[in-house]
């Protein structure tokens, strides 16, 4: 290959490699920078992230690159545009905690970078191998985010158990490959999918039970039921930005590999798993919510929390149709702003706080910073699914798709669910807006004035885009309906 | 209908909000500006809905003022706003009671003033915009929209005691209903997107529709949930005392004489004309829960101990009232249905606004505190009387007029449910005026009753309209009813295209079977 075909190749990778880039600066830069002075490092991997997402092109239909390898289409912006976006916020919101918690490194945010790098690589995959690949960029590098605060014994036990489940999914799904490479003979998607032909469906033993660990593999990274069991451990044992990031970040990655998974390379064997779908996304959201409302850590009610929205997301994978991904992809994005806002609100009263993570520590809220206390009634009330907001609108039009696909008695489900999620919601605002024991307040002082520029800006955008995409839905919907189209 | 111009209705929704954004930039401590911002935002909310009202063509079936902006083209959602007869009536109740409800609460808020104005005038968005959205999912937004601002409003300034129990489960209770009015909504959508090809939650639209019986059912049992918890129908009215005993005052009033309404309002403007068959199918259940409503509420009134709740129960009573006259199928009972919404929105609001003076002055609701008040409080006596009698339905007020339209309809649908609905109105009589002999008639008990501050300017100047409004329905009821009456009858139309009139039916069961039998013949 000419150096020539090579840089052309390359820009089919332009986002990840601009990632990649800023992320190397970052460890140079490091050397240089004193302790005390990294946020500057900070800054200069926003700078990167931002660059890449001012540079996301919206014309392509979809062109391959490497060989078949990877495809930009607008399929993989969009969900490039959503991983992007949310990695911006959690660097906003992780420049003030790392310096308060001791843990403020250059490592920090390269190791962000190379996990969106990973991310969009994955979202990208037309070929097994670099799905695969994505996969353990990101994983790699979310497995030491974890482990970030080694003094911590709760972040040690949290990324050990990271690793050893996360290595258990890799094993999982490069298994799954292995017997799908046998049956099909390639790792290409389009390949497989030639070879399975397009319309019926195919039996065949090898290929199911290849396409089952594959989504055994998805299933563990997007903690759907019964694979969840590490969620609620890591989760709370991660840096609370960190958490944030896993939880929108790995959600969108590893949703949009499974979508191109099912219906560019596999759609033959789609309708065999149709009703194990179903029992995922109902056993998902159910348990999800049940687990979350016994939970007197916020961090851990909204870790469980993004189990049960795993489950309605997924409700749209059961869905199976154009309307259905379309809304999925809508429902990532709000999905990623809403909760990204909510655990940032945590991440900005664990700052001024000793712990930050109980219902306790919330109380009072509503006086002592009525920004904060707003943001967080804002973005709870946008999980729980209420209009006008972005959560809203992302439950909508799942649920509509579903109703459409016939799968009315899983939406029943869904909106029973939605009920008990906005009990467990309700209580944390309640707790915010509920007088606390003037005497016994450590922080009476309004807290607004403390706020960073970084904690600020991250939860005054994520604020924003809920409330737009809630009222304008229009706009984000048709931009997901052409997202969509290429894979149609 | 014509398309107005200049967008009258989405200005008098939107109004409020404006107002919401000026008060985010006044001073926290500049407390009169916050609540003449308000009073004037109120009251220009108002203005607007009396120039609707003077612009609306009585004589006119159909919807009027409409706005009609694509939304969601994709997804067949319309920004769709229009008032008929019905809306009508409601939209200026609550615009009425708006600059009220900020005069009442001029001295009451003592803490966080400029936050409850906020709640206040968003409820007031909310509140506007269910009674005029002709779209489906607009509908469903606003319906859910003054969730927040009303669960708020018992959870910050509610009565200390136990105000998280009552937001937390009104909050619950009505979010429960209303997922379940979404589903119905999304297959409601979908069955006119298969059978027609047109993708479209515009309500004028899906009337069109001729839906399945089977079909019929399960959707009025998912709509008819959302707006049976909202009215609220017994069994599903624990909510009810909770939310009103524990809210301020202001919160009380609007809840009685504004929510409870769209839960009325959503059975006779989508219930109703939707699903004709499986509303005269369900007409037995509807009723007999109704009538229980109407004596079970009657008898738990006369057991309170508590003012406001003993008001709160009289109103499942009187709700029950409306459902039954929504449900008797003839145009007296609907139209007094529709009259006895308004009716009860204006006495059980005075009653609650009354209650809440007196709280403001003894910080006590228990009947047992209170006794012959008429000696230290002449102007407070008389305006709780009027109340008290309006709600009880003596005839030259408003109670009267729509009680007696609502027995007359019933009666010709079926005596015997007229006798019992009667019981009703002896029970009230009975709880209320028992109620008013203990706390207004005999000697003063207490001696803090004795030196008790008679109403004030301000406080009659709240009463008076409301009085005022009282007399004018009961004596001239025709201006109201008049408007109302083309959109009732085109919605007993709607149920009587489809299945025998009241007149010709000989049992409301023969015609369940009968409406079964017709469906199956299909």
């Amino acid at each position: 290959m000419s150096v020539v075909t090579l840089l052309y190749e390359c820009q089919g990778i332009f986002s990840a490699l601009i990632l990649s880039v800023t992320g190397i600066l970052v460890l140079l830069l490091d050397a240089f920078s004193p302790l005390g002075r990294k946020g500057r490092l900070g800054a200069v991997a926003v700078t990167g992230t931002l660059l890449a997402l001012a540079l996301l092109r919206m014309d392509s239909a979809g062109s391959t690159y490497f060989q078949g390898m990877v495809v930009w289409d607008r399929f993989s912006v969009f969900l490039s545009g959503v991983l992007l976006l949310g990695s911006v916020l959690v660097i906003f919101l992780s420049l003030d905690q790392l310096r308060r918690t001791g843990l403020e490194c250059g490592e920090y945010y390269a190791l962000v970078l190379f996990a969106t790098t990973g991310m969009i690589l994955m979202v990208q995959a037309a070929h097994f191998i670099v799905l695969f690949l994505g996969l353990e960029i990101f994983s790699l590098a979310i497995y030491i985010l974890v482990g970030l605060a080694r003094h911590e014994k709760r972040a040690n036990e949290a990324a050990v158990k990271y690793v050893l489940l996360g290595g258990f999914a890799s094993g999982f799904l490069l298994y799954g490959l292995t017997f799908i490479y046998g049956a099909t003979g390639s790792l290409s998607m389009n390949a497989i999918a030639a070879h399975l032909g397009k319309g019926e469906t195919v039996f065949n033993p090898y290929l199911l039970l290849g396409s089952a660990l594959v989504l055994v593999g998805f299933a563990f990274k997007l903690a759907l039921v019964p694979f969840h069991l590490w969620t609620p451990d890591v989760y709370e044992g991660a840096p609370t930005p960190v958490t944030a990031y896993m939880a929108v970040g790995v959600k969108a990655a590893v949703f949009g590999a499974l979508v191109r998974t099912f219906w560019v390379a596999l759609p033959a064997v789609h309708a065999h798993w149709t009703l194990f779908f179903w029992a995922l996304a109902a056993m998902t959201m159910t348990v999800g919510n049940l687990m979350a409302l016994a939970q007197d850590s916020i961090k851990r009610m909204l870790a469980f929390s993004s189990v049960a929205h795993a489950g309605y997301l997924f409700m749209a994978v059961v869905a199976d149709s154009q309307d259905a991904l379309t809304a999925l992809l809508v429902y990532l994005l709000a999905y990623t702003v809403m909760n990204v806002g909510a655990f940032g609100v945590l991440v900005t009263v664990q700052n001024r706080q000793e712990s930050g993570e109980r219902l306790e520590d919330v109380r009072g809220l509503g006086r002592r910073s009525p920004f904060l206390a707003a943001c967080m009634a804002l973005f709870l009330f946008s999980l729980a699914g209420i209009p006008p907001t972005a959560g809203f609108v992302g439950k909508f039009m799942v649920f509509s798709a579903a109703v459409q696909s016939g799968y009315t008695g899983l939406v029943i489900v869904a909106v029973i669910n939605s009920v008990i999620a906005a009990y467990y919601y309700l209580r944390v605002v309640i707790t915010i807006y509920k007088p606390g024991d003037e005497s016994s307040e450590v922080f009476s002082e309004p807290m607004t004035a403390t706020l960073s520029a970084g904690e600020k800006g991250a939860l005054l955008g994520a604020g924003a885009l809920t409330a737009l995409v809630g009222v304008w839905p229009h706009a984000f919907w048709n931009l997901a309906r052409q997202a969509v189209h290429v894979l149609f | 209908m014509e398309s107005v111009s200049f967008p009258l209705l989405s200005t008098l929704v939107f109004l409020p909000l404006l107002g919401v954004l000026v008060l985010l930039v006044v001073d926290r401590d500049n407390e009169p500006v916050q609540r003449w911002t308000a009073l004037t935002v109120m009251g220009g909310c108002f203005g607007l809905a009396l120039i609707v009202y003077a612009g609306f063509d009585a004589t006119n079936v159909a919807y009027q003022f409409e706005e009609k902006i694509p939304w969601m083209p994709g997804l067949g959602m319309t920004y769709h706003l229009g008032v008929d007869g019905i809306s009508l009536l409601l939209v200026m109740l609550t615009a009425f009671l708006g600059p009220l409800c900020v005069l009442a609460c001029w001295s009451d808020i003592r803490y966080r003033l400029k936050e409850f104005l906020i709640c206040l005038l968003l409820l007031q968005t909310g509140m506007l915009g269910v009674f005029v959205s002709l779209d489906l999912v607009l509908f469903y937004i606003f319906w859910e929209v003054m969730l927040i601002p009303m669960a708020l409003l018992i959870l910050i300034w509610g009565h200390p005691a136990r105000r998280i129990y009552a937001a937390v489960k009104f909050f619950l209770y009505t979010m429960a209903g209303s997922v379940f009015m979404l589903v119905g909504i999304l297959v409601l959508y979908f069955h006119h997107a298969r059978t027609t090809g047109v993708a479209s939650f515009d309500l004028v639209t899906l009337s069109g529709l001729n839906l399945p019986f089977s079909l019929q059912l399960w959707l009025f049992l998912a709509f008819g949930v959302a707006f049976a918890i909202k009215v609220p129908m017994f069994p599903f009215h624990t909510w009810l005392p909770d939310a009103h005993t524990e809210a301020p005052t202001v919160g009380s009033v609007v809840l009685a004489a504004v929510l409870l309404k769209m839960g009325t309002y959503g059975f006779l403007r989508f219930n109703l004309p939707l699903f004709p068959e499986a509303s005269v199918f369900f007409m037995p259940v509807m009723v007999a829960l109704a009538l229980v409503g109407i004596i079970y509420g009657a008898f738990m009134c006369l057991v309170q101990e508590d003012l406001k709740r003993l008001i709160a129960f009289s109103s499942v009573s009187h709700l029950g009232f409306v459902i039954l006259g929504l449900f008797s199928f003839t145009l007296q009972g609907m139209q007094g249905g529709v009259l006895q919404m308004i009716n009860h929105g204006l006495s059980t609001g005075a009653l609650f606004l009354l209650v809440g003076m007196l709280y403001e002055r003894r910080h006590t609701r228990l009947i047992a505190d209170f006794g012959g008040l008429s000696t230290p409080a002449p102007a407070l006596t008389t305006f709780f009387m009027i109340a008290t009698l309006a709600s009880i339905g003596l005839p030259g007020l408003n109670g009267f007029v729509g009680e007696f339209l609502i027995l007359l309809g019933t009666f010709r649908a079926k005596p015997v449910w007229a006798v019992l609905g009667a019981t009703g109105v002896i029970l009230a009589a009975w709880y209320m005026l028992w109620m008013f002999q203990r706390v207004f008639f005999g000697a003063v008990t207490h001696d803090e009753n004795k030196r008790l501050r008679d109403l004030v300017p301000r406080e009659i100047g709240v009463l008076v309209p409301v009085v005022g409004m009282i007399v004018w329905i009961g004596v001239a009821p025709t201006t109201f009813l008049e408007k109302s009456e083309p959109a009732v009858s085109h919605v007993l139309q709607k149920v009587r295209e489809r299945v025998p009139t009241a007149e010709e039916r000989p049992s409301a069961w023969m015609t369940a079977c009968a409406a079964w039998e017709h469906i199956k013949g299909k």
